[in-house]
């Protein structure tokens, strides 16, 4: 672009940097296609390919539990963090009144709080609901880090719709209600799912609480599942199945942050710069 | 606001809890049964060298894996930046470290990391780098360097797309007035991108500093909060299940949450005052 040796410069930083992004990953894949002592072979593509590891964790743990277990929370989690936080940006990003910003500044600065620091209010909280080891007690604790980051960026997006179409609703006589379904949610469609994508992604990789909640490997999330998974002896890690599990889970991520990929960088940013 | 109320119940309470088991005995086992002690939890952090070493480790963590972050995102960024074919592609392979779950990528490295069998002792052993095998994630003087590495590869994506984000709304007169006058690219960068980037780069900076006070779940699987790695959080959560100390693993979390408001506030103070300049 600029020079003749700036070009290759810049394709030599970007082969690096991508090797160095999708290594580990493909790395993975290749682990998980190779059992026994293929394993410890360092090859870069495995002479003998297999599949068991997949058909192991499937049949040996109770991965498949896992899985739905993990699409529950997340999906119950998004959606009623979604719900909440409409009807919060609507009132934040649309109704002015006293002490706003402060408000959005506190409900900002929760996301920002170590977990750790609620863990015991809320393993005494869960326990007395009686919602231990169950998977409604995790939709409820992951409302702590999804509810203000969704109510924080639909607000930003809420802002930035004109005015004159509000006024123009009020006019026509549209109730609060009506405005809200009718008029604002078309147009915060695409907010939304950008919102919604993270908060799932945030639901679906959290450890801390899914670990501390639960017991039973039944109830267990696919993070906690994969971090407690042990072989035929304690001190033998079955590798090749963790990567196998590994694999499995992340590749539906992947591919749903490729096709979204540019819905979550304005999202993402959206939460960070413009606050 | 209903979700006023959802919040108070989800998050204020559980706090507020949190702060009174700080102040007594109560055991994991009787939840009740907890007796006021007052501050004594807290000076027993303080005197406990563990506690100590978990301070030490974080601040030191946070310190280091930001700095190397905020370096190789602000390079990501600026040849994300670059026009030239292919650059997708790019845009696609820094995500993928991002869109990983942590606990994956930790048992990821822990595998690429192993002492035996790990690919990465093969290749530095290949290229001659090293002569023999280390024990990454074991040894007391690499463990730290491990989870450095593994952090700064799964968050560094997350600060080259803020910083992306900046560079994109740096007005483009700058850049064109700088080419025009036929000023060298790296003074333009020094003299002209990097001031103008400032606040984009504090405010990525901020956001990552409080994440990394708090890390826990990297360093739980991948060195199993070993004391040369434990962070404030896993100390914490160590007391409070491992060992059943409500009291004392409440105390430990409440420290932390008012160190993370101490940061935060001074990073609000020092980037309020920039700012005003």
């Amino acid at each position: 672009m600029r020079s003749k040796f700036y070009t290759p410069f810049l394709y030599l930083l970007s082969a690096l940097i991508i090797i160095v992004c999708v290594f580990p990953f493909y790395w993975a894949i290749v682990s998980s296609l190779k059992t026994g002592s293929d394993l410890f072979k360092v090859e870069f593509w495995p002479a003998h390919l297999t599949f068991s590891n997949f058909i192991e964790i499937f049949k040996e743990q109770p991965f498949g539990h896992n899985i739905l277990n993990s699409v529950f929370v997340a999906v119950g989690t998004v959606s009623i963090s979604l719900m909440l936080a409409i009807t919060a940006s609507y009132a934040l990003g649309r109704v002015r009144f006293r002490g706003r910003s402060a408000l959005l500044l506190s409900i900002l600065s929760i996301s920002m709080f170590p977990q750790v620091a609620i863990l015991s209010g809320m393993f005494e909280l869960i326990r007395t609901l009686g919602l231990y080891n169950n998977l409604l007690g995790l939709i409820f604790s992951y409302m702590t880090f999804t509810l203000p980051f969704t109510t924080w960026i639909l607000t930003t997006f809420m802002k930035q719709l004109p005015k004159e179409i509000e006024e123009a609703a009020i006019i026509d006589g549209a109730s609060t209600l009506t405005i809200c379904t009718k008029i604002f949610l078309p147009l915060l469609w695409p907010a939304l799912v950008t919102t919604g994508l993270l908060a799932f992604i945030a639901a679906w990789n959290e450890f801390l609480y899914a670990l501390t909640l639960t017991v039973e490997s039944q109830s267990r999330t696919i993070p906690v599942a994969i971090a407690l998974m042990t072989g035929a002896s304690e001190f033998e890690l079955p590798w090749g199945k963790i990567m196998a599990a590994s694999v499995v889970v992340t590749l539906p991520l992947i591919v749903l942050v490729l096709i979204f990929q540019r819905r979550i960088v304005s999202g993402l940013t959206a939460g960070a710069v413009k606050g | 606001m209903p979700t006023l109320v959802v919040l108070f119940l989800v998050a204020g309470w559980p706090l507020l809890r949190t702060l009174w088991f700080s102040f007594t005995d109560t055991s994991l086992s009787d939840l009740k049964g907890g007796q006021f002690v007052g501050v004594d939890n807290f000076f027993y952090l303080f005197e406990d060298s563990t506690w100590r070493q978990s301070f030490k480790n974080t601040v030191i963590f946070a310190a280091i894996s930001v700095s190397l972050e905020t370096i190789f995102g602000l390079i990501i960024a600026l040849v994300l930046n670059a026009h030239f074919k292919g650059r997708g592609w790019l845009r696609t392979a820094v995500l993928i470290p991002w869109a990983i779950p942590t606990i994956i990528s930790a048992k990821m490295w822990g595998w690429i990391l192993h002492d035996v069998y790990g690919v990465l002792n093969e290749i530095l052993i290949f290229c001659h780098i090293i002569k023999e095998p280390l024990a990454w994630t074991a040894s007391p003087k690499l463990a730290m360097v491990s989870v450095v590495l593994v952090d700064v590869w799964k968050t560094t994506p997350f600060m080259a797309l803020l910083l992306l984000a900046g560079l994109q709304l740096l007005p483009q007169e700058c850049f064109e007035a700088a080419r025009v006058d036929g000023i060298h690219p790296l003074r333009v960068f020094w003299r002209v991108t990097l001031p103008l980037l400032k606040p984009a780069i504090t405010v990525a900076v901020i956001f990552r500093s409080l994440d990394a006070l708090r890390i826990f779940d990297l360093i739980y699987v991948l060195t199993s909060g070993s004391v040369e790695t434990v962070s404030m959080s896993v100390y914490a959560r160590q007391q409070l299940f491992d060992f059943q100390s409500v009291g004392i693993g409440s105390a430990a979390a409440t420290l932390l949450f008012f160190i993370i408001s101490l940061a935060t506030l001074g990073f609000l103070m020092t980037g309020g005052l920039k700012q005003d300049k």
